[in-house]
């Protein structure tokens, strides 16, 4: 028995130095050669950060295309979902009240247009996609607050909408920060 | 077919190309026999070397599970301290306060148990010493322990009658160097390279384009999501676990992470069969397994692509399916695969919220962890399904009249009452826990805790059952996954939980290895006309049949008040 003890405790301090040390650091130094140097991928604009690429921040104003729903207002520093059952009544009155809210800022949607995305939290609070058709419910109101064209709008909407993985696997998206920069960037 | 259909099958035919060679791979390495990784020898003799171990000495089964308990102490001793004290050690740049005793301890037992149940919250509950020395080094060794453990079982199977079963330093070291280590450091890279943190950078600070001050948590991310998959953990750096986006940046980082989690539980099965030298069995168990993991996939799929009736209703378009609690760069379909694999093999990783899910959804995931076998965690599922194994042989021999043999061996009364107690456990702590959570929830919910016990659920209703049978279910089979509104970070839960974890981490381990080991020590029984054999499409029926049956009978009742129940008051 006080053999094993030994043993474990000796084995135990030899792995922290492989694999809490030396594994963890190897990575860190080959991740400095990625993208934002290994630390998230940042976006800068005039010298200053203003946004992660994939971290969805909260858009509210009418000029600029709105996120998913967010249960912890896009707080990178404590990501969760709302955790709400399917069948909650206060949970189908908060949908309830962003499907108004849609269809309040956007005179002439039709109800039956508007896809799940755009009312439901999203799993982190940090979803940095709409889906194509919630980008493009949008477009009619973006262009009006910015006084210019709904083709010019739809373009850039293209530009940065992520096709699926090869053409093949998964959703396409639209990453909404980006097309938010493009926009101010006109 | 639709691109995020066509994703998830790609996913899975691309798990099985990684997952066949690997279990090859994996018997080699075990049976000592040459392989293209033994250039790591020295390091695994220099790891001997300083340990002061011997690996020609060899152990017994209750030896193997002396020196196996006697490490998973000492971790849990080790974890808990530093899990207390870590706002006075170094590394922790947020100054992150140190954990209450319940919640270190029941942190600690879930992370040496691979269950990874987290009832801190990680952005804030840990410092950058406590993830890497203490979690993510409890999800490499935890692994490697229940690996090490199925490979005993695999050596009282290979030879006639043996009571030598190797050395499980042995079996434990390797299963870090061939393989939890060096795949980690491919899946690091990959995810480092497609976004994921890996530095050690503290918190940023940045304005937002509307002007919103927003704080960044970040970290050596990367390196701990590539052994929490692989290693069947599911403990996230991040709060939202794989839902968030540094922990899953992408569709291909997705399909990455669900490759990874579930290739180390099949190439075991695989191996078992390669190993003991009868593939046929391998491949049987294999079969049954996923024929397993496709009926409760398929309804699961069907239930979310389907969307919410309630918001059906509501008169919106639902055309992906359900999306709350889910991220657009997934889509419902990869969503719900993920979940069904997470509740399958004990991960428990999620990348989308399971307390939102439909209740459908809710009773395939809770019923995927209470038979916690097809495929399951690292080493530990085989384990579990060989129990089912012996009650399959026992009934069968039962049957039709004979005394019920295993792979050669008699499986006598002292076997079969193991797996009886090992069986009747999962039940019993699964319903008395949610049994006194609800108990206490209705008839004291105003006593005077910290956290009320009305104040626990996040949601009413039927859906309420569901979060505390969840949390238990979860505990038990060593998952980690949870209804997540369940305000579970509080003496009761956390208490609760961590023995439940500990009882149902240990003993289905200590069971199966004991009857491996009396097993294999029984003389060799040459196979006749009269042997029932285990590895045919009947013996595999049989098993599935006893698989279905005990689980069905224990849990109907539970899963028919909770995500049963939610489901039909939805239809009106």
């Amino acid at each position: 028995m006080k053999k094993y003890i030994i043993q474990s405790l000796r084995l135990t301090l030899v792995l922290i130095v492989l694999l809490c040390i030396i594994y963890p650091i190897s990575i860190a130094i080959a991740g400095k050669l990625a993208a934002g140097n290994g630390g998230g991928e940042k976006i800068v604009k005039n010298g200053k950060t203003i946004g992660y690429e994939l971290l969805g921040q909260s858009f509210t104003k009418p000029e600029y295309f709105w996120g998913r729903p967010s249960a912890v207002n896009y707080n990178a520093a404590g990501s969760a979902g709302s955790n709400k059952g399917p069948s909650n009544p206060d949970y189908l009155k908060e949908v309830q009240s962003r499907i108004d809210t849609l269809l309040k800022y956007n005179p002439g949607l039709q109800k039956s247009n508007i896809p799940a995305d755009m009312v439901t939290a999203s799993g982190s609070g940090l979803d940095p996609n709409i889906s194509e058709q919630g980008a493009e419910i949008q477009i009619a109101r973006v262009a009006k607050a910015r006084n210019i064209s709904q083709q010019k709008v739809k373009e850039l909407v293209a530009m940065n909408t992520l096709k699926p993985l090869f053409g093949l696997f998964g959703p396409s998206s639209v990453n909404v920060l980006k097309l938010n920069l493009a926009l101010d960037n006109l | 077919m639709n691109t995020e259909l066509i994703g998830i099958i790609a996913t899975f035919l691309l798990t099985l190309i990684i997952a066949f060679p690997l279990g090859k791979y994996l018997a080699k390495v075990f049976a000592g026999e040459k392989v293209w990784t033994d250039f790591l020898k020295p390091l695994e003799n220099g790891i001997y070397k300083l340990s002061g171990i011997n690996i020609k000495e060899q152990m017994n089964w209750k030896q193997q599970l002396k020196a196996l308990l006697t490490i998973n102490i000492l971790w849990l001793i080790y974890g808990f301290f530093m899990l207390i004290f870590q706002n006075k050690l170094p590394l922790n740049p947020d100054g992150n306060p140190g954990m209450t005793p319940d919640l270190a301890f029941n942190t600690i037992i879930s992370f040496v148990a691979n269950c990874n149940l987290q009832h801190y919250s990680d952005e804030s509950g840990v410092s950058y010493l406590t993830q890497q020395f203490v979690l993510m080094f409890l999800q490499f060794v935890s692994a490697a322990t229940g690996i090490a453990a199925a490979v005993v079982l695999f050596k009282a199977f290979r030879d006639k009658t043996t009571t030598l079963l190797g050395n499980f330093w042995e079996f434990f070291v390797k299963a870090i160097t061939r393989l939890l280590l060096p795949l980690s450091i491919v899946i690091a890279l990959i995810l480092t390279f497609n976004g994921t943190p890996a530095s050690y950078d503290a918190k940023d600070q940045f304005l937002s384009v509307q002007g919103d001050t927003v704080n960044v948590s970040r970290g050596p991310a990367a390196q701990m999501i590539a052994i929490k998959h692989l290693g069947t953990n599911g403990g996230g750096y991040f709060g939202a676990n794989s839902a968030h986006p540094f922990e899953n940046p992408s569709y291909l980082t997705n399909m990455v992470e669900m490759i990874a989690q579930v290739i180390i539980p099949i190439a075991m099965v695989i191996a078992f069969g390669y190993f003991i030298r009868r593939r046929k069995l391998g491949w049987t168990i294999f079969g049954v397994m996923t024929i397993g993991l496709f009926m409760l996939m398929i309804p699961t799929l069907s239930s979310e692509l389907s969307g919410n009736p309630a918001l059906t209703k509501m008169g919106i378009a639902q055309t992906t399916g359900a999306m709350e609690g889910k991220e657009v760069r997934f889509g419902p379909a990869a969503t719900a695969y993920w979940s069904t694999l997470t509740t399958v093999i004990s991960t428990g990783s999620v990348n989308g919220m399971h307390d939102s899910t439909m209740p459908l959804t809710g009773l395939w995931q809770l019923l995927a962890m209470m038979i916690n076998g097809l495929y399951g965690g690292c080493g530990v599922g085989l384990l579990n399904y060989f129990i089912y194994l012996i009650i399959a042989v026992f009934i069968s021999g039962l049957m039709v009249g004979r005394t019920p043999e295993f792979l050669g061996h008699k499986v006598e009364a002292r076997e079969i009452k193991i797996a009886a107690i090992i069986t009747l456990l999962s039940p019993f702590l699964i319903l008395a826990g949610t049994a006194i959570s609800s108990y206490l929830f209705t008839n004291y919910a105003d006593a005077g805790w910290a956290t009320q016990p009305k104040n626990w659920l996040n949601n009413p209703g039927f859906h309420g059952f569901s979060e505390m049978l969840y949390e238990v279910t979860s505990a038990n089979a060593n998952n980690g996954s949870g209804f997540e509104g369940l305000g579970d970070n509080n003496v009761f839960w956390n208490l609760l939980t961590g023995v439940i974890i500990f009882l149902g981490r240990f003993l289905p381990i200590i069971g199966p290895v004991a009857i491996a080991g009396l097993l294999g020590a029984k003389k060799f029984i040459p196979e006749s006309a009269g042997t029932l054999k285990t590895d045919t499409k009947t013996f595999a029926l049989m098993t599935f049949a006893v698989i279905l049956v005990l689980n069905a009978l224990s849990y109907f009742p539970a899963l028919a008040l909770g995500p049963l129940a939610e489901y039909f008051s939805m239809l009106k």
